[in-house]
Formats: structure tokens, sequence, C-alpha cells
């Protein structure tokens, strides 16, 4: 049984009178514990799928279910507690300059009204976890964008989420950097089984990290399926643009473990 | 002494008497608290409605279109009056408060009546500079309106909230000395009283004097109060 299930969503943003279809019918099942991979170019609508998936954005139907949840069901407030279970990391790590890192990891505890010495415990464990022990009494500010990312990702996990969805998590690192940060994500995986929903429009850290995929242009899944069967033959259907980045891909050589 | 009859030079020299300044220690007190008092108003009320505002704004995080519409437009209507305007049609308003319609207190609403609203705007602006995406992450994390605001939009952005009220601070004083002209006393009574009225040009020379002094702290403590924090953060 699949961990989240997503059947015929859309989502239809307006500007100035005129619809625009961002997501067209999306179905997408991810099974717990693996490493799932959506990749699409910009504006093919991933952050709204993703957005959609803790409500963030509210689609216009469809349904979402994550565990046993049904996400459009929910109250406001176990809206709120449902988002404490899906952690989320972004391109721009989006951390709170005025907090420490201590402070920006001890965030979601903070507001559920954790107590002070379960906090700390729970940072210090994190911060150890993605590699920040020795960074706890920097600010965002000083920091590199591979250490801010390990910061992002330690605040999405510091409650225990069941899901990670990371939209576009290395796409400001350089691909050194990113490498590493795929690898801490594969790291959390491997360790706590945690699902993890890879959003990215680098083929490189989908096949690096995931198992699963599913292709989206114009709001819909091309298709999905193993990386290992769409790598080594894309379906004819697949959309223009795509194949060709893939074909242009398929010329460089790669080697998974090295380099990207 | 008087422009009129002494060179500019006597008349410097005059204007550092310490008989000049022992007459106007009194109003620098005055002027002092009347700034003071205004301040501490200005930012409370300001606060509030640039926070109203923000909030209530059609992206904000309750939007509410008949708030956001009707405390934007109170605040242009205030906004569109001359500080002395302001004063003049706040006499009628502290002779309601305090059975008088001059004094120190009378001006202080007529000040408060100027300066909220410009405050308040500074305030909206330095709330909504916070990066979207800073916001989209406390949601993401299931804070509540109350956590997003108090917890990351204010602290994040308190140093900008901090360089505008210096510029609101700098407006009070400014005000509070146009005020002694209408019966508020402090250092533009001094000015209006002697310098104008009895051509006492060094008393007037030192009213300005203490009208830099003061600006010019007011807008070196909020320069390095602002800049501390931001060293801090490592943003600068
Ligand atoms: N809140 C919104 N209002 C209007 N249009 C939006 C909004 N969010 C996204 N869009 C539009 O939807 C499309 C898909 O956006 P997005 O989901 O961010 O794509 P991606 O993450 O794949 O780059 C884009 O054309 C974008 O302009
Ligand atoms: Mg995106």
């Amino acid at each position: 049984m699949s961990y989240i299930e997503i059947r015929d969503l859309h989502k239809t943003f307006f500007h100035h009178g005129e619809g625009l279809e961002v997501l067209n019918g999306i179905d997408l099942d991810v099974e717990k514990g693996t490493i799932y991979g959506i990749i699409g170019f910009s504006g093919a609508g991933k952050s709204t799928l993703a957005r959609c998936i803790n409500r963030l954005e509210t689609p216009d139907s469809g349904s979402i279910k994550v565990g046993d949840v049904d996400i459009l069901k929910l109250s406001k407030k176990e809206l709120l507690e449902q988002r404490k279970k899906v952690g989320m990391v972004f391109q721009n790590f989006n951390l709170f300059d005025s907090r420490t890192v201590y402070r920006n990891i001890a965030y979601p505890l903070e507001i559920s009204g954790v107590s002070k010495e379960k906090i700390r415990e729970r940072v210090l464990e994190t911060a150890e976890l993605v590699g920040l022990s020795d960074k706890l009494d920097s600010y965002p500010g000083g920091l590199s964008g591979g250490q801010k990312q390990r910061v992002g990702i330690a605040r999405a996990l510091v409650n225990k989420p069941e899901v990670l969805i990371s939209d576009e998590a290395t796409s400001a690192l350089d691909p050194q950097t990113t490498l590493q940060i795929l690898d801490l994500l594969k790291e959390i995986n491997k360790k706590s089984g945690i699902t993890i929903l890879m959003i990215t429009h680098e083929l490189n850290a989908v096949r690096y990290s995931c198992s699963q995929m599913a292709v989206l242009e114009n709001g819909r899944f091309l298709e999905k399926g193993s990386v290992e069967s769409i790598f080594n033959n894309p379906k004819s259907h697949t959309g223009e643009l795509f194949t060709k980045v893939l074909e242009e891909f398929q010329n460089i050589s790669f080697s998974g473990g090295e380099g990207i | 002494m008087s422009l009129m009859d002494a060179s500019l030079w006597e008349v410097i020299r005059a204007s550092f008497n310490p008989d000049i300044w022992k007459e106007l220690l009194v109003p620098i007190g005055e002027t002092i608290y009347m700034t003071l008092i205004s301040s501490v108003i200005v930012l409370v009320f300001g606060v509030l409605l640039g926070i109203c505002l923000t909030l209530t704004s059609p992206d904000g995080l309750l939007p509410l279109r008949i708030s956001y519409t009707t405390v934007g437009w109170l605040i242009n209507v205030l906004r569109s009056l001359p500080q002395m305007v302001m004063i003049i049609l706040m006499i009628p308003v502290a002779r309601l408060f305090f059975g008088k319609s001059y004094g120190t207190n009378a001006c202080i609403i007529a000040i408060a009546a100027s300066c909220i609203p410009m405050y308040a705007r500074i305030v909206e602006s330095a709330l909504l500079e916070i990066e979207k995406g800073k916001i989209e992450a406390a949601k993401s994390i299931g804070s509540t309106n109350r956590q997003i605001l108090f917890k990351v939009v204010i602290p994040e952005t308190l140093p900008s909230l901090i360089r505008g009220f210096t510029v609101a601070v700098i407006a009070i004083i400014s005000m509070t000395a146009l005020a002694g002209m209408f019966g508020a006393g402090g250092i533009g009574d001094i000015a209006v009283r002697f310098g104008y009225q009895r051509f006492q040009h060094d008393r007037l020379f030192a009213c300005v004097y203490i009208l830099i002094i003061l600006v010019q702290i007011t807008q070196g403590v909020g320069n390095v109060i602002s800049n501390r924090i931001l060293k801090t953060r490592n943003l600068i």
C-alpha cells in the first residue's frame, strides 16, 4: 500500500481573469521509506504539487492521502498538527536570520510547547545527524550554502516527521555540496526510513538518490516508474524537451557515485 | 543679542553664554518630555496599526478588506494634513481630554495624530520586506499566524523597524519645536518668543544647537542598535 496517495489533483491559478492550469490530473503513489524523485522543468508545477501535500496550497479537486490522513478533509487545527509531520526543505533555505542555528532547529519544537530540556536533547541529536554540532551558536548569515541547507534539513527533521519534501533543495548549491546534501538525505532515509519526495530539475540528483521517479510537464506526469527503467528507455511519448535533455545527459559520461 | 546690531561671530559667541543655557534647561526638559511621551505613544500605536495593515492586506496572513481599506484610508487622511494644521485641529480635541487647549500635553495629542500614521506606514513597509519564503517555511512547520508574526516576521524585520522608529522620533522632535508656537513650551517656544519676536538671535542659535544635538543623538542611537543587530546576525 502506498504511503502518499494522490488522485486526480487539479489546480488552476487565475491571473487577470485568465486561468493557468498548473496541476492537471495528478496521480501519485509513493511507498513508505522510498526516495521518490519528481523531475520537471521550471514552471512544470512541481512546487505547487509539493505545496498541496501539506495544503500550503488548496487544490481545486482531487484527493491527497498521507498515511491514513486525508489532507483535504482536515480542520484548520488538525492541519497545523499534520504539517508538523511533513518536513519541508527549500531551494532558498528560508532560514530565520534572527535565530542562531540552535534556535532555527529548535523552532518547530518551540511552537509546539516542548520543554526546554527536551528541545535541547532533540536539537543536539538532530544537529549531530546533519553534521552541524559545532555551528549551533552561529547565525545563518555566517554559514555557507551547504551548511545553511543542513540547518534547513535539521529544522525539517527535528519533529521526526514521516515525510520529507525536498523542493529543489540542492538547486542553489555547487556540484560538490549538492553531492554532500544528497548523501545526507540518503543517509537519513536509510537510518530512519523516512519517506522523501525529492523535487528537482536536476536529472543527476534523481539518478543519484531516487529509486522511483516521475516526470512532470505542464501539470501532468508524462511517466512514472523506477529510475532505472526510465533512464534506460524513456517512453516515446515522454515530452520532447525532457527526452532531449535526457539524450544530452546520457551522452555525458556519468559516474553514479563520484561526481555530479 | 541680535544679528541686527552685532556680527555673526559675536552672536555665535554669545550663544554659548552659560546664562542662556541655564535658562534653556527647563525648555530642554519640556522638549525631551514631549518627545519621550510622544515617541512611546507613536511606537505603540504605530506598530499596532502597521501590523494591522500588513496582516489584513490582500496578501497578508489574515486578509480582511474592510479593515485594510478603512485603516489605510484613515492613515492617508491624517497624513495629508500638514503638522501645523494638525496642531490647530487638535486644539478642541485637547480641550476635551485635558480641559485646556494649550500646553505640553495638548500638543502631544497633535504630535501623536500626525506621527502615528507616518510610523504605521513605515512599520507596514518594514514588515512587508520579509522574504515570502520565510513565512512559507514557518507555515510548513505548522506555525499559527500569531507565531509567524511574533516569532518570525517581527524578529526578522527588527532592524528595519528600529531604523524606521528613528525617523519617526526625529519627526516628533521637529514637531515639538513647531508645537512650541502653540503654547507647548520647550525649545520651539524659546526659539519663537526670543529668536523671532525679540530678535535675540543668540538664544535662537542655542535652540538650533539643541535641536541638532537631539536629532544627531537619536539617529546615532538608532544606527548603533540596528547595526549591532545586523552584525550579530552576520548580515553586514
Ligand atoms: N500563487 C500563484 N499564483 C499564480 N500563479 C502561480 C502561483 N504559484 C505558481 N504559479 C504559476 O504556476 C506555474 C507552476 O509554478 P510552480 O509550481 O512553482 O512550478 P515549478 O516549481 O515546477 O517551477 C508557474 O507558471 C507559476 O507562475
Ligand atoms: Mg519550484
